[in-house]
């Protein structure tokens, strides 16, 4: 058994911006993840903004976090080639009696020393945004939100970390972990891993990995939101992300433009028991559709494509938890990972670094390639860049994906890339093929086909999103 | 003889007539509930004699498609549906095939052949 | 990219529609048409419709649905009509500029005289319909599994679910009993189904399946693939009833809840669109809005029998092949009203001086309705009544109207199509 200098738990957003900030030095790390992919728990399914900062308490750690993150954004997504818009969020209130709480909330942001912060009445709020329901009186404008593709960005930080030396296992789940004198051995269904220091980014599942070995106990409630993504047509609905004034359980419910071009309302927050319950209820999406009605006057709810649900990493502490656990030595949490999590992200990689850098010598990784080129967007080129494509690849001239006009060349180019897709789920995060007004109908038994032909397996074992999610149980006749 | 009485809804056009049928030793003595001549006609052939027509498709070798379509040359008994299915388990047609080529022919021993549905072109391969 | 090309008539789709407006067009003197197919050959939905009971009206014989593709290939083959396959077009243009690509010839820029969209309809997934629960494997349109198992020779599941008794839900069920797997319900939100009774009878009844109606799904379980759908009945509006759920373990649930016409192309060429049909307005030329701009077939409304879409497809590539030779179909119109049950007609309005001996108007209903009469009015004229034993929203129902009734009622501002008790 190898030694690694670090082995992180959890490939979703917090974890590969370790990797990759780690991937900066001469430092052995592994990542290890349940799932047969990155991104696949918290980091799938949330609100996808980049918050500007006035939210979080002042002196917390989400505050200092948040405000550290916001700013990264614009060049990390320039190396990485990710899709980040900074739209500029408005935060809505619905009558004169709660205006003190919409100036306390641009007090809280100017301590936290958010840029730009200022209240705009409702006359210019229309002319921002004109469908604006009724009600709304006033908002706070922060003009550094955004938005962002978090799992696009999170493969685009596990590509770039595995580029960089970085070892994923992917499909690990991690069993047991013992405590050495060396560090760690960290059990896995298939194997173990030996490691100095051991860095717990494991999502909802943080405090069953921090609990395997300290005694000084974390508790991690998930807390489910669920959203509703609508058609392509109605996208530019509004042009800012609409938020409502926060209450305990979060931010409320937000409508908000997503870098695809779709629209995006939810989330609701409902404390949960079941760490993998991600069904969607037909009350919350009744209760989104409501609130919704308050930001924006007519809500196309025949535009609906899909519902979707996920789970907040919610910490009883009500902050991030980020440190060495005070009774295992090498133990670094960084757990409770909720929102401003996406927007953290980075800066929670470079503080990371930083803490590792406390207990292992950083030494500049002298073939550490800051950039990646994601896949090239068929849909994006322009005509000429078109017919270029397709003269240097005929794959680009065949579109798979109608909805979303995704060509075979992509998907082909989904599998073969570094930490690449092994499923309908995962080429469809890579590509957006079936993310669609159809929702796959049409293209997931061609790319099941084209994974099938790629990865030389049979097309029984092609799965929606890995384990025993087969789409097929086998031949006619055969079954 | 022994007389039954079956309760069947016409299927020749979207009005559904419920038509109860009376059978005496096998022979339909009654229809009742249609409201033209075709419920009648179709009660009867219903109840004496279903037949139908059995569509399926069947894997192809060495052609353009995987699979080509079949179905029965004509209308087989409605009873002989299970084992027309069976039989064409297995079966594994060959490039090139032309539509109304037999696939299997005397299906189950109903005397109707399988025939194919669709031209599947050879696939040439280098 | 290539200089661009120059072509009489481009037909959008080489599906039922498609193929039928190119034989109409190439019949009534056109010689430069293009058919631009996505797919890999023409013919469209209907290679994966391997049942039988196609052809009846249009052949006098029932045919399966790849029996029918190919009367029309052999048409399209016979007539020399050209064709590219594996092509996606990927705009059109407000005039007429088509842009489409394949792997052969790269990107390609057709300027038409005249487009015919013929892209067909898409099946409502999952999300259209919000059924809770989760996104595990094994929830499919039924469509989408009929490629699998026709085209593919692959089976989605064991044991199935049916939401919607349309008609490829109940095909579906069917296919998949005699395939080996066990349907255990086919479930209808309506206290009727969309399908046609011989449907119900031949794929449901013979294979003892059952069909509840006024039911729906309200829940699907299952952490990596289906392990159980919940039903349960609705009461008047819809709403499912607390009490009446019934959970059904199950790995498989098949969507049959309605088809959409795929307008995406239309819409980026400035086609308008009705709200109800969710195809282009047309008038009685089957030109939209857009001069030189044609549909047909389930591109412009869903359809119940191909039969009617080659009929309809064919007259718009006989007028799309009139205005490639300088033909308008401008002029003032008459619009049609539906009213009183008719939930839509097509066209939506009508230049008596553009028809030849009587327009061809289709419609559907909103309900179920049972011996009502049928009526036509040119303004407060009644000029038809026709009883009707019963009419169905599954049905799509075809009116002739004369040319005579026009020159009779000279000045109508308006013609109305209604039920009557």
């Amino acid at each position: 058994m190898q030694m690694y200098d670090v082995v992180i738990i959890g490939a979703g957003v917090t974890g590969c911006a370790i990797a990759r900030e780690l991937s900066r030095y001469r430092l052995r790390t592994a990542v290890l993840e349940q799932h047969g992919d990155v991104s696949m728990g918290t980091t799938k399914a949330n609100s996808a903004i980049v918050h500007a900062g006035y939210d979080a308490k002042p002196g917390t750690v989400k505050a200092q976090m948040n405000i550290a993150g916001n700013p990264m954004f614009d060049q990390l997504s320039k190396e990485l080639d990710f899709p980040f818009k900074r739209i500029g969020s408005l935060i809505l209130c619905f009558d004169e009696a709660s205006m003190p709480e919409l100036e306390k909330l641009l007090e809280r942001g100017r301590q936290n020393g958010v840029p730009g912060l200022e209240i705009i009445d409702r006359k210019r709020l229309l002319e921002m945004e004109p469908h604006i329901g009724d009600k709304a009186v006033a908002a706070l404008y922060a003009p550094t939100g955004g938005i962002v593709c978090p799992y696009e960005m999170t493969i685009a930080l596990a590509e770039n970390a595995a580029v960089n030396g970085v070892e994923f296992f992917l499909g690990q789940e991690v069993q047991a972990i013992a405590k050495t004198d060396a560090g760690f051995v960290v059990e896995t269904q298939d194997s173990r891993y030996e490691t100095k220091l051991l860095i717990n980014a494991a999502g909802v599942f943080a405090d069953d990995i921090h609990n395997m070995l300290s005694a000084d106990k974390l508790s991690i409630r998930p807390r489910s939101g669920q959203y509703i993504l609508m058609d392509k047509v109605v996208g530019n609905l509004v042009s800012h992300t609409l938020f409502q004034l926060p209450n305990e359980m979060g931010k409320g419910i937000l409508v908000t433009p997503t870098v695809d071009g779709n629209l995006l309302m939810g989330p609701t927050a409902v404390d949960i028991d079941d760490k993998l319950d991600l069904a969607t209820r037909r009350e919350q999406y009744e209760s989104i559709l409501k609130a919704a009605a308050l930001s924006v006057d007519s809500i196309p709810t025949r535009q609906a494509i899909t519902a979707f649900t996920g789970l907040r990493a919610h910490s009883t502490t009500d902050d991030f938890i980020i440190g060495y656990a005070k009774d295992v030595p090498g133990l670094l949490d960084v757990a409770g990972i909720e929102s401003p999590g996406l927007t953290s992200a980075p800066a929670i990689g470079v503080y990371v670094a930083k803490l590792v850098g406390e207990r292992l010598p950083l030494e500049a990784n002298p073939a550490f390639i800051p950039t990646r080129e994601g896949i090239k967007k068929f849909r994006d080129m322009t005509r000429e860049e078109q017919d270029d494509a397709i003269r240097a690849n005929p794959r680009y001239g065949k579109i798979i994906c109608r909805c979303e006009t995704i060509s075979e060349a992509e998907i082909v180019e989904a599998i073969h890339r570094p930490l690449g897709a092994r499923d309908l789920d995962g080429v469809k995060r890579r590509t957006r093929s079936g993310m669609g007004r159809c929702q796959g109908g049409f293209c997931s038994p061609q790319v099941a086909a084209i994974l099938s032909r790629e990865l030389d397996i049979p097309l029984t074992d092609i799965t929606k999103a890995g384990g025993n999610s087969r789409i097929l149980v086998g031949r006619n006749k055969e079954i | 003889m022994p007389m039954e009485t079956r309760s069947i809804i016409c299927i020749s056009c979207p009005v559904g007539c419920p038509m109860t049928v009376t059978l005496e030793g096998g022979e339909v003595t009654k229809v009742e509930g249609n409201t033209c001549p075709r419920g009648e006609s179709y009660a009867k052939k219903e109840c004496v004699n279903p037949t139908r027509i059995v569509t399926s498709s069947v894997p192809v070798e060495g052609g353009e498609f995987a699979m080509v379509s079949v179905k029965t040359a004509s209308d087989i008994p409605k009873s002989a549906i299970p084992d027309c299915a069976r039989a064409l388990r297995g079966v594994v047609a060959k490039a090139p095939v032309a539509i109304g080529d037999v696939i299997v022919p005397n299906v189950a021993g109903t005397g109707i052949n399988i025939i194919a549905t669709r031209h599947v072109k050879t696939l040439l391969s280098f | 990219m290539k200089s661009m090309k120059q072509i009489d008539i481009v037909i959008i789709g080489g599906g039922p529609a498609g193929m039928a407006a190119a034989v109409g067009a190439k019949e009534a003197g056109c010689d430069n048409i293009l058919i631009l197919e996505r797919d890999t050959m023409l013919g469209g939905i209907l290679n994966q419709c391997i049942h039988n009971g196609f052809g009846l009206h249009m052949f006098k014989e029932e045919l399966t649905g790849p029996e029918y593709a190919q009367r029309y290939m052999d048409q399209v083959e016979a007539l020399a009509i050209p064709y590219k396959l594996n092509t996606m077009v990927l705009d059109i243009s407000p005039d007429k500029v088509v842009t489409a690509v394949n792997p052969e010839d790269g990107l390609m820029q057709i300027q038409a005289k005249a487009v015919i969209l013929a892209m067909g309809c898409r099946e409502r997934p999952r999300g259209a319909i919000n059924i809770e629960g989760t996104r595990c494997a094994g929830i499919y349109t039924a469509g989408t599994a009929q490629k699998y198992v026709n085209m593919n020779g692959y089976m989605p599941g064991k044991e199935v679910v049916v939401l919607g008794s349309g008609d490829i839900g109940l095909i579906m069920a069917r296919r998949m009993t005699l395939e080996g797997a066990k349907v255990k319900a086919v479930v209808e939100l309506m206290p009727y189904s969309g399908g046609l009774k011989r449907n119900i009878a031949q794929c449901l009844d013979d294979y003892d399946i059952p069909l509840h109606y006024s039911h729906t799904v309200t829940n699907i379980k299952g952490r990596e693939r289906v392990e159980s759908v919940t039903i349960a009945k609705v009461d008047a509006s819809l709403r499912p009833i607390p009490g009446t759920e019934q959970e059904i373990p199950c790995d498989t649930l098949l969507l049959s809840v309605g088809l959409l016409p795929e307008n995406e192309l239309s819409q980026s060429a400035g086609v308008e669109l009705s709200p109800i049909t969710g195809g282009p307005v047309v008038n009685e030329s089957l030109e939209t809005e857009l001069d030189g701009v044609f549909a047909c077939g389930n591109v412009l409304h869903v359809h119940d029998l191909v039969d009617y879409v080659s009929e309809e497809s064919y007259a718009a590539g006989q007028n799309a092949a009139a205005y490639a030779t300088g033909r308008q179909f401008t002029g003032d119109r008459i619009p049609l009203r539906p009213r009183d049950g008719v939930r839509y007609t097509v066209p939506s309005a009508i230049n008596p001086d553009n028809i030849d001996k009587f327009a061809i108007v289709r419609f559907r209903v909103d309900n179920i309705y049972r011996d009502r009469d049928l009526a036509v009015y040119f303004g407060e004229n009644r000029v038809m009544k026709k009883r009707k034993q019963i009419l169905a929203p599954g049905e799509m129902e075809t009116l002739r109207i004369p040319k005579s009734w026009f020159e009779e009622n000279t000045g109508c501002d308006a013609i109305t199509i209604r039920l009557e008790a």
